[in-house]
């Protein structure tokens, strides 16, 4: 956006530089920090995405995510697949991550992927991304039953997924459309609600 | 900004200025323009908004989505540069719940915190300015005569009359949009102070039709955006949430608003990563300057002036004070009256969310707006209060939330078995279906509240740290307890769900600092023995040192402190320049 100088009066200032201080480099100052040296740290560069760790699911894992995934969030009038957005390197991304609470999700997403595969391979002969969709619905719907064996096995780590899927997926333009938010968008007044809005709520 | 190394100082300045936030930048703001030679010493690194800020950025172009971590307390794209709720290398010491002794700081969550109290400091130009909630409102008559009106607490040495012009002068350069609304201690501001305020988001304007019922009004707020340009600063575009900064310098950031035309004098010097230790004082006892150390080199420097300001927030200009210790101040700098760190205050901060079904299924519209609220509630009760009818002295304002913002990791899916179609729909229909209440209320200073240097606990920098005391009192507590019945009663009203409501006051109220209003540590009086500064933010012992930050409140309303500290160093630094150029100083 707007990159422009402070124009003259930054200009002028310029002139009076004399040397620039050295700001301590972000690695000097994580040293003292509690978190590892892979992580973000403290004084990113904001405008641009840097994934500094190594990311750790492997090919098997990455292809039952991206399917289960599209099985939780499919394509639709509104939007498309998971997958379609990133989802699947978000999930990635998110359980590599070296902090506290991504470490937890970690183990709990590995340990679900492994179960679901191994689910699907005892249920069907094949592994979950190789299934086909009335397989996938019909152990997702014995997941999300109640007092069912793969409700007690699955369903904590099926409502983890679902919920860092959904974030990572409402989290992108094409998701914002999905969901139902338009704005990001420069405007020159702020006007008030639109008519349909205000009679939604019974305010017109 | 332009910065210089220390080799590049003058022999001497005019003024020394610590820290560059609200405080310190405006100190700048009106010395420098009075003439005089300026030299500001920031902590923290130099900082670009106008080059740094991610203006447009989805949560997918941060990693993690822009979630909060371990390194960015407040997510990704929060304006705060090496700091939080930790600072790496520069630790503070709490007493906590759950062992006894003192422990370094060390949660970045302030919620769930077993802390005694929790410290935001962010390492950068511009200090907490860069990422505040901008939330801009002035204290009242009552606010200054706190003692005089209930007997509680302390008087401030000078009445709301006294700070009015400079209120109005502030909100002028600042740029803060509200309205006047003739209300009780909410004071008018003088024509053409105020910017027009933006109109209410939907859920705003369901939110003020049920309140009004419970008689709660629900007004405009005050922010310090622009909806109209002015100073070569561009009118809020209503997109972009104003935690990152403002590269089009919509919103007040000390960076984009006070430093520039202070450096344009040509009367500022600025030396960034500058950490201060202590102020210098000759054989008189007047201070002569500052030592300070420079991060990058690693080597102590010492920086003399005529007077020296400290801007560096309460709590650091209080351990500034209290690390000049010398045969003529034993107790620490300008101490005799031991007020040095005490009456620390915070703000009494309780919230609440609710699910609301008439805003399920909304038309999709862009409610963005200046991403902070347009409309909010100021304490309503006086009345009531004053006949006896309330169990807290004081009251609080309610701060409106809610709405249709740029999605984030946490989505609303109250049905936890839905995937597939059903789920893309019930995310469809939840989105801004929910509305929160959080209440922003004043806290009494008291004798617990405090903060002093840890005797054994140094930073980096070999400089020693403060621990701090905390307690809050009944008042506080059972203001917390109202604040969550009352929003309770609007949920209600609205037809709405209320999420759990706390009644039990030791639950109901947040931890100490949390809110990030730390006042009081240096506080002003008429009485020498009793206060460490007069009504010019002057210390009494030693007549060329000032403190302009949040240290020199003697009550902290449930006015956010923001624009009460501008208005308070444009007026000091005013008699300060007068009083130099008098050589009264």
């Amino acid at each position: 956006m707007n990159n422009e100088p402070f124009s003259l009066s930054r200009r002028e200032a310029l002139k009076r530089v004399i040397s620039v201080s050295v700001a301590l480099t972000a690695m000097e100052l994580n040293a003292f920090a509690a978190t590892p040296l892979r992580g973000i740290g403290t004084d990113p560069n904001l405008l641009k995405k840097e994934i500094p760790w190594p990311l750790i699911l492997s090919d098997a894992e990455k292809r039952i995510v991206s399917a289960l995934a599209d099985v939780i969030i499919p394509a639709d009038e509104h939007g498309p697949a998971a997958s379609k957005v990133g989802v699947m390197e978000f999930i990635d991304e998110w359980v590599s991550a070296p902090y506290e609470a991504q470490e937890k999700d970690r183990a709990a997403i590995q340990k679900g992927l492994a179960w679901i595969e191994e689910e699907s391979k005892k249920r069907f002969g094949k592994g979950f991304a190789d299934a086909a969709a009335e397989q996938h619905t019909a152990l997702l719907d014995d997941i999300v039953k109640t007092d069912t064996d793969a409700h007690k096995k699955g369903y904590d780590f099926f409502k983890l997924f679902r919920d860092r899927a959904a974030g990572g997926y409402y989290s992108t333009p094409e998701g914002w459309k999905a969901i139902g938010y338009v704005g990001n968008l420069p405007m020159a007044e702020f006007p008030a609600p639109p008519p349909e809005v205000l009679k939604h709520l019974g305010l017109a | 900004m332009p910065v210089i190394t220390p080799r590049k100082t003058l022999p001497n300045y005019d003024a020394i200025i610590v820290g560059s936030g609200a405080a310190g930048g405006m100190s700048a703001y009106v010395l420098t323009k009075a003439g005089l030679k300026v030299l500001m010493l920031e902590a923290g690194r130099n900082y670009d908004p106008i080059m740094e800020t991610p203006m447009f950025q989805t949560n997918a172009d941060a990693p993690l989505r822009g979630t909060a971590t371990p390194d960015k307390h407040f997510g990704f794209f929060d304006a705060t540069v090496n700091g939080g709720w930790t600072v790496p290398g520069e630790p503070y010491m709490v007493k906590r719940e759950d062992k006894p002794g003192w422990h370094e700081a060390s949660d970045w969550k302030a919620t769930n915190t077993t802390q005694n109290f929790t410290w935001w400091r962010p390492r950068m130009l511009g200090g907490r300015t860069n990422h505040w909630g901008r939330i801009s409102l002035r204290m009242g008559p009552y606010d200054f005569k706190p003692k005089s009106r209930d007997g509680l607490g302390l008087d401030w040495p000078f009445e709301y009359k006294d700070i009015e012009p400079w209120y109005d002068k502030t909100e002028a350069l600042v740029g803060v949009f509200g309205s006047n609304e003739g209300l009780e201690n909410t004071p008018d501001s003088s024509n053409g102070s105020l910017q027009p305020p933006p109109h209410p988001r939907a859920h705003e304007m369901l939110i003020r039709k049920h309140a009004k019922g419970l008689g709660i009004p629900v007004i405009p707020s005050h922010m310090a955006i622009l909806t109209k340009p002015i100073n070569n600063r561009a009118a809020c575009f209503y997109a972009t949430p104003c935690g990152r900064g403002c590269s089009i310098k919509a919103n007040f950031q000390s960076t984009t608003v006070l430093l520039p035309p202070a450096v344009e004098t040509g009367n500022l010097d600025i030396i960034t990563d500058a950490m201060v230790r202590e102020v210098t004082l000759d054989k008189s006892g007047k201070a002569t300057g500052v030592l300070y150390m420079d991060k990058a080199s690693g080597k102590e420097e010492r920086a003399t002036a005529r007077v020296v300001v400290l801007c560096a927030s309460g709590c650091e200009s209080a351990r500034i004070m209290l690390n000049s210790k010398s045969a003529l101040f034993p107790n620490g700098l300008a101490n005799g009256s031991g007020k040095v760190g005490r009456y620390l205050m915070d703000t009494v901060g309780s919230n609440l969310g609710g699910h609301i079904p008439a805003l399920e299924n909304c038309p999709p519209y862009n409610a963005d707006g200046t991403s902070a609220m347009h409309v909010y509630t100021p304490w309503w009760l006086y009345q009531e209060q004053l006949a006896g009818k309330l169990d807290f002295a004081r009251g609080y304002h309610i701060e409106i939330g809610g709405g249709r913002h740029m999605p984030e990791m946490g989505v609303s899916l109250p049905d936890s078995k839905a995937y597939g179609k059903k789920m893309k729909d019930d995310a469809r229909r939840y989105y801004g279906a929910s509305v929160g209440f959080s209440g922003r209320g004043e806290m009494i200073p008291n004798e617990d509240s405090y903060c002093e240097l840890d005797p054994n606990k140094k930073d980096r920098w070999g400089i020693p740290v403060l621990r701090f005391y905390w307690k809050w009192s009944d008042h506080e507590k059972k203001q917390a307890v109202h604040m969550q019945k009352t929003f309770a009663a609007i949920i209600e009203a609205m037809g709405g769900k209320p999420g759990r409501v706390e009644t039990d006051p030791e639950k109901a109220i947040m931890g100490g600092g949390t809110i990030i209003h730390e006042v009081g540590t240096t506080c002003m009086g008429a009485d020498p023995k009793a206060s460490v500064l007069n009504q010019w933010s002057q210390a009494w012992e030693v007549k060329n040192l000032f403190v302009t930050d949040g240290g020199p409140f003697a009550s902290n309303a449930d006015k956010n402190p923001t624009l009460t500290i501008m208005a308070l160093a444009m007026r000091s630094c005013t008699w300060l320049a007068d009083e130099l150029r008098k050589g009264n100083i």
